[in-house]
């Protein structure tokens, strides 16, 4: 009776079918379900995960994958906390992507893909990733550091494989120094562009926006004239009108265009051609750059608008009444990042012209000036909500709002996943009633019940939190600044919220009492980020004493002492405490 | 007595409620005294000795006839001086006001978040206490950090709001990479305060930014030369080290001299030891009146010398 028992039991699911079945699953969420059901599934699973996704690069340790996934191809890394972006975190913090590295180099050699978000990256890094993989495809640095020209000039020179944006390179010393280097004899920081072979026309992608030097113009000519597979050319704003054209008519079939400076004195003969050269652009999906834009010369990408879903018009400082020119030639736009000087009224033109728009930018022109009048108010949005009822992610920096706005605005577009508002001066009240934007913030986690993603400003009290807890049950990501008045708040979104995965809060009294009543829940999360609020190094500690499996990580800067923790980063990991701590970083 | 003509001479767009009334004041003073209408800051100064007066006080109290005063101060901090002699009346009303500009700012927010109701406020008595403090002194900070490279009028919290930073087509002012923490950092910046005796306020300079004593003497110069009639640290420009004889030298020549406190707590005469191991040690700056200096130099020759 065992012997067939068993025999059935093999027979029934071999696990050649299994690892087949399992090999269509994508979604790194799907498979860590998959893997949990029984030993075999996990067995199963692990042999067939191609991608590699981490969320948090100190939530697991090199050795640790190694031992689990013998075959990636891809890996999705990420490192520093998200506040980091806004310099809240010291230099030097960590998430050095060196140790990965070589460790791929040793497990993974066929990894194709890299793409790495907030990690450091320096250039005996990039060069060992440039020797280690033959068949590498794909690289993408977004908000990395860490590295300079020569680091991308081994990139250019070993790897012939399609680049894959250099997205929002944050190069914090090493460019400085590049820039005052006695020495100026070659192009800095556009010579790695030069360092790729002739031989080499594989390239599909090209990102370099974000640099803040002068590319080399001959050395990208001469690569994208060679590249005839390019369908995205992002270049920086060194980059003028007239070599733009030059460009664009090497590749009019690009899928996404980033152009250079859009302020140049041009001939009536550059101007035609120029005009001819984005009519040209049958296939554009997406636009950026275009800095220093006027009412001059933007008319010549209306010929290339119609099929546009995507416009940056954020390093455009746009006036209403150019974009209100604009925007009825996008006919198909989904997105549309804009920086405030458009105004309400340029608002009310995106209302008016863009039924389809799903995503909205709102960037502030001066954003550390409090006294300035100028910008967006609530006017604005509830233009936009009016028109655009597919609203799905907002951005939205204003210096005014009201709850009866926001209120209306999620009546009006109730499918919100990602609502992030941002009051620019903090504690700021409902401007017409002078109360506390609870109501705005309750509307919204109540009416739009899709909601992933929340950014809360303004005056708040705890009842906006209530809310949140009480209501917005798909919340993953929740930032909260300047707001709350006891420690209910926080308790309210730890205990409310199932599906919380990244908490940050600044500028909070939240304290001990607050941070401990996650205990349970910070395990179900990946991280929580809490600076300038109540917390003491004790409350940390206990923390810490109570869930051996969290790191809880205090980073000393001047403004904490033997008992203040000004900034606290607690998240769970299964490698233990950092190895890699610089001394202002404590672990509890 | 016209206010654009004084308002043009100082190279202010905008003319400010407060320093209206002062003007005025001034140059109803000046016509009733005979004195032409078109008046020199000097003589202006003059007249507004109460604006001059050097006041120190806690932070968050200030003097009632400032609340309003907006002050001139907005282009005081460093490049948009035009006029020398003009900042000598106005960074006082300027730093003032950015100060309590920066402190109000605090105000709202602290008070937003501290006193949602009075009984929450006392529920949370103890840590509260302990919150307002290091929120405040964060703030003055803040404004000291931020007066480098914004204008006074502009209190910067760090971070805030949250914009990247190479987000080139804002106004955003680079906020400094990281925090000052004086000597943990490798790589990165290195600010210290720099204080000159008689001077209402201090600076705050990066040393990373400078690789020789010449280079951080002449900018100091720049940077305090309102104070004084330029005689800072002349001594200093002529030589990158400074031997033992120019020390002298230095000393009987020049009003006022150039001195660190140490990794120690000592006070040291800059331009003894090479440029790298004088970064690695300066934790503070002043320039001393020559006079007060003259105690310092044996003794800071007898350390070097120890040293050596």
């Amino acid at each position: 009776m065992d012997q067939d028992h068993k025999k059935l039991k093999e027979s029934s699911f071999p696990c050649e079918v299994l690892e087949k079945v399992l090999s269509f699953i994508d979604s790194h969420k799907d498979r860590s379900s998959a893997s949990l059901v029984c030993k075999d599934w996990y067995d199963a699973e692990r042999w067939t995960r191609s991608n590699l996704f981490i969320g948090n690069c100190y939530s697991v340790s090199p050795e640790i994958v190694a031992r689990r996934f013998p075959k990636i191809k891809s890996v999705r890394l990420k490192g520093k906390p998200r506040f980091s972006d806004f310099n809240l975190l010291p230099q030097n913090w960590g998430a050095n992507v060196h140790a990965w590295l070589v460790m791929f180099a040793k497990v993974y050699p066929s990894l194709e893909e890299l793409r790495l978000k907030r990690m450091t990256v320096s250039d005996e890094s990039l060069d060992l990733l440039a020797r280690s993989f033959p068949g590498f495809k794909a690289l993408s640095l977004s908000s990395c550091d860490g590295f300079t020209d020569e680091g991308l000039k081994a990139i250019a020179t070993h790897c012939s494989f399609r680049l894959l944006g250099l997205v929002q390179m944050i190069i914090y010393q090493n460019l400085t120094e590049l820039d005052i280097a006695d020495s100026v004899t070659e192009d800095i920081g556009g010579g790695w562009l030069s360092c790729f072979p002739e031989s080499f026309t594989s390239l599909e992608i090209l990102n370099c926006a974000s640099l803040q030097c002068e590319v080399s113009f001959d050395a990208l000519e001469r690569l994208v004239s060679r590249c005839k597979a390019l369908r995205v050319l992002q270049v920086n704003e060194s980059i003028n009108l007239e070599q733009l054209q030059r460009l664009l008519v090497q590749v009019p079939h690009l899928t996404r265009l980033g152009t250079g400076s859009f302020m140049q004195e041009l001939t009536v003969r550059q101007y035609k051609d120029l005009q001819t050269a984005f009519s040209n652009c049958k296939n554009l999906q997406a636009l950026s750059g275009l800095w220093d834009a006027t009412s001059v010369y933007l008319p010549f990408v209306y010929g290339a608008c119609a099929s546009l879903t995507f416009l940056n018009l954020s390093e455009a400082n746009l006036r209403s009444g150019e974009l209100a020119k604009l925007l009825p030639h996008c006919t198909s736009l989904r997105r549309l990042w804009v920086i405030d000087t458009v105004g309400d009224k340029g608002l009310e033109a995106v209302g008016s012209s863009c039924p389809l728009l799903e995503e909205l930018r709102v960037f502030p022109l001066d954003p550390y000036d409090l006294d300035n009048q100028q910008g967006v108010t609530e006017a604005g949005f509830l233009a936009v909500s009016r028109g655009c009822p597919n609203l799905k992610y907002v951005l939205y920096f204003c210096r005014k709002m009201t709850n009866d706005a926001v209120v209306t605005i999620v009546q009006n577009c109730p499918d919100f996943t990602h609502f992030r508002l941002c009051i620019m001066n903090p504690g700021e009240p409902d401007h017409l009633t002078n109360e506390p934007m609870d109501e705005a913030f309750g509307a919204v986690t109540k009416t739009c019940t899709k909601l992933r993603r929340l950014s809360v400003s303004g005056l708040l009290t705890d009842k906006a939190f209530e809310y949140i807890g009480k209501f917005a049950k798909n919340l993953e990501t929740l930032s909260v600044a300047f707001a709350g008045s006891s420690d209910r708040g926080m308790q309210c979104v730890l205990e409310g919220c199932p599906k919380l995965r990244k908490l940050e809060i600044r500028d909070c009294l939240f304290g001990n009492a607050a941070l401990l009543s996650g205990l349970d829940k910070y395990e179900t999360m990946r991280s929580l980020w809490m600076s300038a609020c109540n917390l003491t190094i004790k409350g940390c500690k206990l923390l810490a004493k109570e869930m051996p499996r969290l790191n809880v990580e205090v980073i000393q800067d001047e403004w904490s002492d033997e008992t203040h923790a000004n900034k606290v980063y607690v998240y769970r990991s299964v490698a233990g405490p950092r190895r890699d701590t610089p001394p202002f970083v404590l672990t509890l | 007595m016209s206010i654009p003509q004084e308002h043009d001479y100082i190279g202010l767009s905008e003319p400010l409620p407060s320093e209206k009334i002062s003007y005025k004041m001034a140059a109803a003073a000046a016509a009733a005294e005979g004195v032409s209408p078109s008046l020199n800051a000097e003589k202006i100064g003059a007249f507004n000795l109460k604006e001059t007066e050097l006041r120190l006080g806690l932070p968050g109290s200030e003097a009632p006839e400032r609340k309003g005063g907006i002050g001139i101060g907005v282009s005081l901090f460093g490049k948009e001086l035009k006029d020398e002699s003009v900042c000598v009346k106005s960074f006082v009303s300027g730093a003032k006001r950015g100060f309590s500009h920066a402190i109000n700012g605090a105000g709202k927010w602290g008070l937003s978040i501290h006193g949602g109701s009075a009984a929450d406020l006392g529920g949370n008595g103890g840590p509260n206490v302990k919150e307002e403090i290091p929120a405040v002194k964060a703030v003055e900070e803040r404004k000291n950090e931020a007066s480098i490279t914004a204008p006074a009028s502009k209190a910067q919290v760090v971070g805030w709001p949250p914009i990247r930073s190479f987000r080139k087509n804002t106004l955003a002012t680079n906020t400094p990479k990281k925090d000052d923490v004086a000597g943990k950092s490798g790589s990165g910046c290195l600010y210290i305060k720099v204080s000159m005796d008689g001077a209402p306020y201090l600076r705050k300079i990066d040393l990373k930014t400078y690789c020789s004593y010449a280079e951080i003497s002449s900018a100091l110069e720049k940077m305090f030369s309102c104070f004084t009639i330029g005689q800072c640290g002349q001594g200093l420009a002529a030589k990158e080290h400074l031997s033992e004889s120019h020390l002298m030298d230095l000393l009987h020549g020049s009003e006022y001299v150039l001195t660190y406190e140490d990794k120690d707590g000592d006070w040291m005469l800059v331009g003894d030891v090479p440029w790298e191991m004088f970064t690695d040690s300066c934790r503070r700056l002043r320039i001393m009146k020559g006079s007060d200096a003259i105690g310092l130099a044996p003794r800071t020759m007898q350390k070097s010398k120890s040293q050596n």
